[in-house]
């Protein structure tokens, strides 16, 4: 089956499912969630399959490839493929789809055209999430890039919560302001390439003699998209707005899986493609992040909404990954690649439980709470579990992820590491105080009895926590899809690891 | 799989693969994991036998751990020491690291303390929790804990040894926080497990820095390496991994949080917060010899927190009535004497575990004995309340008592045998540093047996004070046989284990041999002096907290009480110059993110796409116009494509 073309029947399944739900007559409306539930349910069992065919010793960057012309005119192909790197990511979209359309079950509940065209914008959504990873041609990234924009544009300002024109604006004009700019970036690149009917694959461009300034300037262009869509500081404020707005299965899918493209996108072409320049910025992006690190948990303990909080955790979580591309060892890289794949565990775990204890409240003001420990110990369970994950408590997948980040920085910029490494400090404070305010001190008196988590939220919540624990003992699975993909990039930017200063003797590593 | 157990044997070279019951060495974190994990899942099924689940799986430790010991027993000394490769955890790049065990003399004497006194505690619990509402829970964070504490005293490596050093971290903040409905039992919490951070970040770059020198993490790598690192960065290392140790245990200038840790039910503080969590600091710093002892001034440093640590402790449990906070004044102050020994090397090494044993027996003994006081006084703390009780609690009036003369350091009890060998210890070298040590050590003695006979004086003799709705009662069987174990440890364990220097034999393997330096005064002076110091604070004791009548209301007292009784003012000290320029740092971030950097960023987007007036009307709320919108600007980005091409 090495011919049969995995990656697009992936990527296509979700999109058909949402033409289906889409073209559901009135009558079976109420329908569209179980088909969308089914479909991307089967994109799951697809993706594993296509998983199974990957090969994590094999010497070329890319598998699973299929390529066909699209508009030779301009060098443009149909082409996709995936090293360990980006099948991690698809696997993780492929995972969170259908546990964040089992927990958006009851978000529109009036039913009808509104709730079926809400979930065939999900399935459309996961069409575009696993594209966008897959896609090996430059110029079909930067189309699954933009259009991943539409329909979380509609998602954000259709469905979501009382200022949702803003944030889906706000949302939009950032994103399109990055994109712009990348545009320019990928033109020009293609200028640089080898030209032809396929002069934009990531393969063709690779390695390229660019001028100096030429590259600098492409990569800022580059690397200006990614760090919005990132998000790092300063360009950060979309997302908690955007976060808080949106329902709150949309909230995971953006920031677990969309924001993931920004990294991904740094690693995958500003790092390939532009080496020099990556090493010229490195200064600077190296502080911007260990400012996005200290930033987003200093604003993630002075919030009082909880899904704003948990969006500035994801700033400073952000700015760990970057740290960690960006130190260029394997240890950092293989750190970033894996917290890449950890907070979106975490994070939908920690946004999909505030989201059932806000609906329970009616409030998403943290001052509302206090006491919910003994309302809903279940919930409180697993919040604390999804917070300690958050502050990255070693047993938990963080953990790992984000002391191979400070281990692999450190190897070359002590300074940075060592500052980032307070954030650590700060993660306990963010985490513990939003579970203090909200989940301790007497039982509060409600109005009307709530009931704890009901079967449905249970299994939303159960595979999540279970991929925390699963991977904060045993990595190894994942990182030995990512560690290869991780060097492989390093070898393109041609640096190596820092040797020991002092090597034992005579014990090898 | 053979290429996995030749790595392990390569990294793990000092010692040998684990073989027959040591193979099983895993069980002591699984079983105790397990209950944990049955009790949490399990719902409220449970209720009925999970605590005595939880408490059969401690007891399992206890006699996996007792088995292992045997077997460690009958082996030559220099083949005792043993290593369990688990699996392949981390491999990351040019990181690659085994999760393994190293059984040695050093693990194995804490294993068998924490699984037998965690295990008698958990027996303690049952009638202690026994009409609380949540005691599964309770259990379940016990068993969760006694599988840390394995794990961090059975780890192979610094990565390794941190899963545990957090994971007994939550447990303590989970129990402190037990009655979490208390928002000051919750805020106790929060500040237990924010200190500890502050150590953790010390320990995170000593790890680093290990890893940039080193090239591994490992005990076994790290310490055939170390000799090759230049002294500044073992220094380093040390002084970060002494942080580390400051959080976990409480010492300067990192012991604010365990008075208020005091929080957590009477049992939690008996097992976490006195007998073994506290003391892993100490653990890590001896474990990590083969760094200190190649960093003389990591060293130095180590003596004076643990110089300072000890009489801090002491001054303040001088002033506390409250009977857990004065113990676990008292508690720091031990922790002190343990450090102290630890950074004087192999000298004082042993003596550190050993006193660490010691008082593991007598501090949980003296806890469980409060525990009971409280049981009986419906769950008051004020001493100022108490006295003469020891007609109404007559096994914890002696349990306690015993406890009472080995930290006092009464021969022959067991705290003389430990402490008095730290105060010796303290005396050897050179120059000034014997003197000013050796008589910190001998005056904080003096002070240990003035706060702890008031504290004994003033709960179980004198005049009564009790408030009129109390009725004291002796409590369960269930409660007093831990108690009596205990406190036959505190009267015997120490003269057991120092006949022949059986213990510090046991442990020269692991801490190293030290050649017989003598103190810069005689061991019989030391001896006779210390004695005199307790004899005196005793009597002091005696006069002000027996003799005489004790106020219900603790009179204003001196200065000096005064700031003993707040502590020495650390909170005061850590609010003025961390939390509230903190809290005022947060407040002006977010209001400077709200209006500034979004409003720059705004502005900017706002010119790129035209005036803001166009922009109000681009927000009309239509979805229709939003989707014209988006394909007008992908035609045009088309459009300018082929323009280009």
């Amino acid at each position: 089956m090495t011919n049969f073309p995995w990656l697009t029947t992936i990527a296509l399944l979700p999109l058909v499912g949402a033409a289906i739900v889409f073209a559901l007559p009135a009558g079976l409306a109420d329908r569209a969630k179980h088909i969308a539930l089914g479909v991307s349910g089967l994109t799951l069992v697809l993706t594993i399959a296509a998983a199974l065919q990957f090969d994590s010793g094999s010497k070329a960057q890319f598998q699973l490839v299929e390529q066909h012309e699209w508009i030779p005119q301009f060098g443009v192909s149909y082409a996709m493929g995936v090293d360990g790197l980006a099948l991690v990511m698809i696997i993780m979209a492929a995972i969170l789809a259908p546990i964040c359309i089992l927990a958006a079950w009851d978000d529109v509940p009036e039913g009808g055209k509104r709730e079926k065209n809400y979930f065939a914008l999900m399935l459309v959504l996961e069409t575009f999430m696993i594209g966008v990873f897959a896609a090996t041609d430059v110029f079909l990234f930067y189309v699954f890039f933009e259009a991943m924009l539409i329909p979380v544009y509609f998602l954000i300002g259709s469905y979501g919560g009382a200022r949702r024109q803003y944030a889906a604006v706000k949302f939009l004009l950032y994103s399109l302001a990055g994109g712009l700019v990348m545009l320019v970036g990928v033109i020009a690149l293609y200028q640089y390439g080898p030209g032809g009917a396929d002069g934009f694959l990531v393969t063709k461009l690779t390695g390229l003699d660019i001028p100096v300034v030429a590259e600098r300037l492409m990569f800022v262009a580059f690397f200006f998209a990614f760090a919005v869509k990132a998000p790092m500081w300063p360009v950060h404020t979309w997302l908690p707005d955007a976060a808080t707005e949106a329902r709150p299965a949309t909230a995971v899918l953006l920031v677990g899986v969309l924001d993931k493209v920004g990294t991904f996108g740094m690693i995958r072409f500003c790092l390939q493609l532009f080496p020099e320049a990556s090493k010229w910025a490195t200064p600077v992006v190296i502080v911007l992040a260990v400012i996005s690190v200290l930033y987003g948990a200093l604003l993630a303990i002075g919030q009082t909404d909880v899904m704003r909080l948990i969006a500035y955790t994801s700033v400073s979580h952000f700015g760990f990954i970057v740290l960690g591309i960006f130190a260029m060892t394997t240890v950092g890289g293989a750190g970033s690649t894996l917290y890449m794949l950890n907070h979106g565990f975490g994070t939908a775990a920690l946004f999909l439980v505030a989201a059932m204890l806000v609906a329970r409240r009616g409030s998403k003001r943290i001052p509302d709470f206090g006491g919910w420990q003994r309302v809903t110990p279940g919930l409180a369970g697993a919040f604390l579990i999804a917070g300690l994950a958050g502050l990255a408590l070693p047993g938990l997948s963080s953990f790992v992820s984000e002391f191979l980040v400070l281990l692999g920085t450190f190897q070359r910029y002590k300074a940075a590491a060592v500052i980032a490494t307070a954030g650590i400090i700060l993660a306990a404070l963010y985490i513990l105080l939003m579970y203090k305010r909200m989940m301790t001190g007497p039982k509060p008196e409600l109005v009307e009895p709530v009931r704890d988590w009901n079967v449905r939220e249970k299994l939303v919540i159960a595979p999540l926590i279970a991929a925390l624990l699963v991977l904060g003992f045993y990595p190894k699975p994942a990182l030995d899809l990512l560690n290869p993909a991780v060097s492989k990039t390093l070898s393109y930017v041609g640096v190596s690891d820092p040797a020991p200063t002092t090597a034992a003797d005579g014990s090898a590593k | 799989m053979t290429s996995l157990s030749t790595l392990a044997a390569a990294e793990g070279s000092a010692a040998a693969a684990a073989t027959g019951i040591t193979s099983a060495a895993w069980l002591l974190v699984a079983l105790p994991l397990l209950g944990a994990a049955v009790l949490l899942l399990g719902g409220r099924a449970t209720d009925k036998w999970g605590p005595l689940f939880a408490t059969a799986m401690s007891w399992a430790a206890f006699v996996v751990g007792f088995l292992v010991w045997i077997s460690m027993i009958g082996r030559p000394a220099d083949g005792r020491a043993m290593h369990l490769t688990l699996f392949e955890w981390i491999p990351a790049g040019s990181f690659n690291l085994q999760a393994g065990m190293l059984v040695d003399q050093l693990s194995v004497a804490f294993v068998l303390l924490v699984t037998f006194v965690g295990s008698l505690i958990h027996v303690y619990s049952i009638g202690y929790m026994e009409h609380d509402p949540d005691k599964r829970r309770f259990f379940a964070y016990l068993n969760l804990f006694v599988a840390s504490m394995l794990l961090l005293v059975l780890a192979d490596s610094y990565l390794l040894l941190y899963v545990g050093w957090e994971g007994v971290g939550l447990a303590s903040y989970l129990l402190i926080g037990f009655w979490n409905h208390n928002p000051a039992y919750a805020t106790a919490a929060n500040k237990a497990f924010v200190v500890n951070r502050v150590g953790d970040f010390g320990l995170s770059v000593a790890i680093m820095i290990m890893f940039v020198t080193f090239g591994t993490v490992t005990f076994a790598g790290v310490s055939q390496a170390a000799g090759g690192a230049s002294e500044a960065t073992l220094t380093a290392i040390g002084l970060m991994l002494l942080l580390g140790a400051c959080g976990k245990s409480a010492q300067f200038p990192l012991q604010s949080w365990l008075g208020d840790a005091m929080a957590g039910p009477t049992p939690v503080s008996a097992l976490i917060h006195a007998a073994t969590m506290v003391t892993a600091g100490v653990y890590l710093v001896v474990r990590s010899g083969f760094i200190f002892n190649a960093a003389p001034d990591a060293q130095l440093v180590v003596v004076i927190v643990g110089a300072i640590t000890l009489l801090f402790g002491a001054i303040v449990g001088c002033a506390k009535d409250d009977i857990k906070k004065a113990l676990a004044a008292s508690t720091m102050s031990q922790i002190g004497y343990m450090m102290l020994a630890a950074g004087l090397g192999p000298v004082g090494a042993a003596f550190a575990i050993f006193h660490l044993i010691t008082h593991g027996f007598f501090k949980a003994g003296m806890f469980l004995g409060a525990g009971s006081v409280m049981h009986g006084m419906n769950d008051q703390v004020d001493m100022r309340r108490f006295g003469a009780l020891s007609g109404a609690m007559k096994i914890t009036w002696v349990t306690f008592g015993l406890g009472w003369l080995a930290i006092l350091g009464v021969p022959p009890f067991s705290g003389f045998w430990s402490k008095d060998k730290i105060i010796e210890a303290a005396f050897v070298g050179e120059g000034w540093r014997p003197w000013v040590f050796g008589l910190t050590a001998m005056i904080g003695a003096g002070i240990t047996a003035f706060y702890m006979s008031r504290l004994f004086f003033m709960t179980f003799h004198g005049k009564k004070r009790w408030t009129d709705d109390v009725h004291p009662h002796e409590s369960p069987l269930v409660m007093t046989v831990p108690m009596m174990v205990l406190a036959v440890g505190s009267a015997l364990l120490g003269l057991v284990l120092s006949i022949g220097g059986t213990f510090t034999h046991w442990l020269e393997p692991v801490v190293g041999s030290h050649g017989e330096e003598s103190p810069v005064l005689a061991v019989p002076v030391i001896t006779v002096l210390t004695l005199l110091l307790v004899a005196g604070g005793i009597g002091l004791a005696w006069m002000r907290y027996w003799r005489d009548e004790v106020p219900v209301v603790a009179p204003t007292g001196s200065l000096a009480t005064q700031a003993a009784r707040r502590d020495l003012y650390q909170d005061d000290v850590n609010e003025g110059v961390f939390m509230r320029p903190g809290i005022h740092l947060t407040r002006s971030l977010v209001f400077a993110d709200n209006r500034g950097v979004d409003g720059a960023v705004g502005g900017m987007a706002a010119m790129v796409g035209g005036t803001s007036s166009r922009l109000r009307r681009v927000q009309n709320g239509f979805a229709r116009s939003y989707a014209l919108t988006m394909l007008a600007g992908v035609v045009a980005i088309f459009a300018l494509v082929w323009v280009i091409q």
